[in-house]
């Protein structure tokens, strides 16, 4: 006997006898003693709140995020730190691209569960019912996790910066500019914010977690990975063209060390965040346009 | 009041719902009833808002679903599927509800308590039994105390106890003037329960009458009788004005309960019966029969008729109202 059981039920519902709530009050039909609130967005937010601070998923995510972030920095810090290579005029923040990178996938998943997962365990239906304005429960959805890995991804970025500009004072680093801090703190976590929710819309239009979790890894790799094997010359545009473009690639942007340097063209400064946001604008009004639309 | 007006719904070819019209009254429980397959989850869904109706419309006093600006409070529904996050606990699972519509929180504990889940409140819901789940779901529909409320086949999985409860309940939902809802694919749970039974088979509306109707329609009682000597009961039975049809076999079946007439009669007359027995055709019967044309998937065809469209059973017709 593992499973608890459920104590013996009382045969009516306790209730029955509050005041207000005899039959038939003031005629037909029954008059619920619970006030009545016009609902809004802001209801919705708070139920999408205690829905995501209220399953594993998330926790593990985020944990595994923090822990990448934090734990590549101090790493490639400790490495180069301890080598006896000069940074010669470059900044220290780069150093926290790879991290980064690596837990993109991390907030891609949880962006991606957000959504798919309700699909997948029939949440969607009860979540529907309470709320049947459907463009509200993806706003809410969206808000949510938006600030949610905001605000994550702020506090890891931030500290791996912090770090890194400490630990790599005698290697010869630069001083970062005031431009540069905001870019490998803010920018960089509004870019990953914003890929994650992408990924949620994706979740949302595909509507099952594998799927939409697989297409959003690979729309992050694909491109560079296609870029390598793409050795014809007649293909050149096209190969620098995936290859700028890229995720990866837009978000060295963030740290002063484009991976782009070499060609000079491709997004730069804060390119890569206004092309997310018209992505995930674009992907907004689909996700909205086929909710509205199919049956839950 | 939940009003339904010509309710279609088309999944590509297969129609699911085939014109439904009905409505569904305050202060008495509505049993909906129809084999597996007869679209009464799918007529839910659309009264939800969740699925899009093909044709016709459906409103909740007058109003469409959409309309709803604090549904919970409105229109409480038990679902067919589990339709939760199991990795949720069953008192998040409530809140997150409760705060959608602007519920307080300690409605959460009281629909807890009045479905017996408190004890595993904090429980994840993924370990939950057939039984404990639609009570969770249960305790969903009763959150915001509303007036109308919707359960889909809320017996299932439920154990003895379990069934005694949510008959008591609708009852008792019903009894305080609320609109209760509730479908079935097992007459005798609907025969316990609905003062009045919407019946529907293959998507289209069979039968629309008070339970007391259709009970006193069809719950005919008629004593079954077998004799070696089957001509001379015949005439006996003929010259006491009794009337006896015969049902193959060499059955007789006279309606209404004279099993004691028939036995005197025949002692008399020296003949001998091989079997009399009182009968009591069970609404159980009576549901098949209604439906028979309509069950989607027959657990045998060897009485199947050859014909494609078999003349369809008008005697349902009589309760159709509108
Ligand atoms: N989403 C769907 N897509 C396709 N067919 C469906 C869908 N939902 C239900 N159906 C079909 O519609 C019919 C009615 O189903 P349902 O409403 O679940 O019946 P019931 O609840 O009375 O058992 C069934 O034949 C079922 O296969
Ligand atoms: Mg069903």
């Amino acid at each position: 006997m593992s499973s608890p059981q459920p104590q013996m039920p009382q045969a009516a519902p306790a209730w029955q006898a509050a005041p207000g709530s005899a039959p038939h009050p003031g005629g037909p039909g029954y008059t619920s003693p619970i006030p009545v609130v016009r609902t809004h967005l802001g209801n919705a937010i708070a139920s999408e709140w205690t829905k995501i601070r209220s399953v594993r998923s998330t926790m593990w995510t985020l944990g595994v995020f923090v822990l990448l972030v934090v734990g590549i920095g101090l790493l490639t810090g400790i490495v180069v730190s301890s080598s006896s290579s000069d940074l010669s005029g470059e900044n220290a923040l780069s150093l926290g691209f790879f991290g980064l990178l690596l837990g993109s996938m991390c907030i891609i998943t949880l962006g991606v569960l957000t959504t798919a997962s309700e699909y997948g365990t029939g949440m969607i239906r009860t979540t529907m019912v309470a709320c049947p304005s459907r463009g509200r429960v993806l706003a809410a959805k969206a808000i949510v996790f938006f600030l949610v890995a905001f605000v994550v991804t702020l506090v890891a970025a931030s500290l791996v910066a912090f770090l890194h500009v400490a630990m790599l004072d005698g290697n010869g680093a630069k001083e970062p500019s005031g431009g540069e801090w905001l870019k490998s703190t803010v920018g960089i976590s509004l870019y990953i914010a914003l890929l994650g929710l992408l990924s949620l819309l994706i979740g949302s239009i595909i509507r099952h977690s594998a799927g939409a979790i697989t297409i959003m890894i690979g729309t992050v790799l694909a491109p560079l990975v296609i870029a390598l094997f793409m050795f014809s010359e007649s293909l050149q545009g096209v190969r620098d063209a995936l290859f700028e473009y890229s995720i990866p690639s837009q978000l060295s942007v963030f740290y002063a060390n484009s991976l782009n340097t070499a060609s000079q063209s491709g997004p730069s400064g804060w390119d890569p965040l206004w092309i997310i946001l018209g992505a995930t604008a674009v992907a907004f009004a689909g996700a909205f346009a086929l909710q509205e639309k199919r049956d839950v | 009041m939940i009003e339904l007006e010509g309710l279609t719904k088309r999944y590509g070819e297969k129609v699911a719902v085939n014109n439904l019209s009905f409505t569904v009254r305050p202060g008495i429980v509505t049993g909906f009833l129809g084999p597996n397959g007869a679209g009464k989850s799918t007529t839910m869904r659309m009264i939800l808002g969740l699925d899009h109706p093909t044709a016709g419309d459906v409103r909740i006093d007058g109003k469409h679903y959409q309309q709803l600006k604090d549904p919970l409070t409105y229109i409480g529904a038990l679902l067919e599927a589990k339709a939760w996050h199991g990795g949720r606990t069953a008192y998040n699972h409530l809140l997150c509800l409760a705060q959608s519509n602007g519920i307080p929180r300690s409605r959460v504990r009281d629909v807890l308590e009045t479905v017996g889940l408190t004890a595993v409140a904090k429980k994840k819901t993924k370990g939950f039994s057939m039984g404990m789940g639609q009570r969770l779901g249960i305790a969903a529909a009763l959150l915001g105390d509303p007036r109308i409320l919707m359960f889909d086949e809320p017996v299932n999985g439920l154990d003895p106890e379990g069934i005694h409860w949510i008959r008591t309940l609708m009852k008792s939902l019903a009894s305080q003037g609320r609109t209760v809802f509730v479908s079935s694919h097992l007459m005798s749970e609907m025969a316990l329960t609905a003062e009045h039974l919407v019946v529907i088979g293959q998507g289209r509306l069979l039968a629309d009458t008070s339970m007391a109707d259709f009970i006193d329609r069809n719950s005919r009682s008629y004593v079954r009788v077998r004799s070696p000597q089957r001509e001379r009961l015949l005439d006996v039975l003929h010259q006491a004005g009794i009337v006896a049809v015969e049902s193959g076999d060499g059955v007789l079946e006279v309606d209404g309960g004279k099993a004691e007439h028939i036995g005197e009669l025949a002692a008399q007359h020296r003949i001998t019966l091989h079997e009399l027995s009182p009968q009591q055709a069970s609404l159980e019967e009576a549901f098949m029969q209604l439906t028979a044309e309509s069950v989607e998937y027959h657990a045998h065809s060897g009485t199947s008729p050859a014909s494609p469209e078999p003349p369809r059973q008008q005697w349902g017709d009589g309760w159709k109202r509108g």
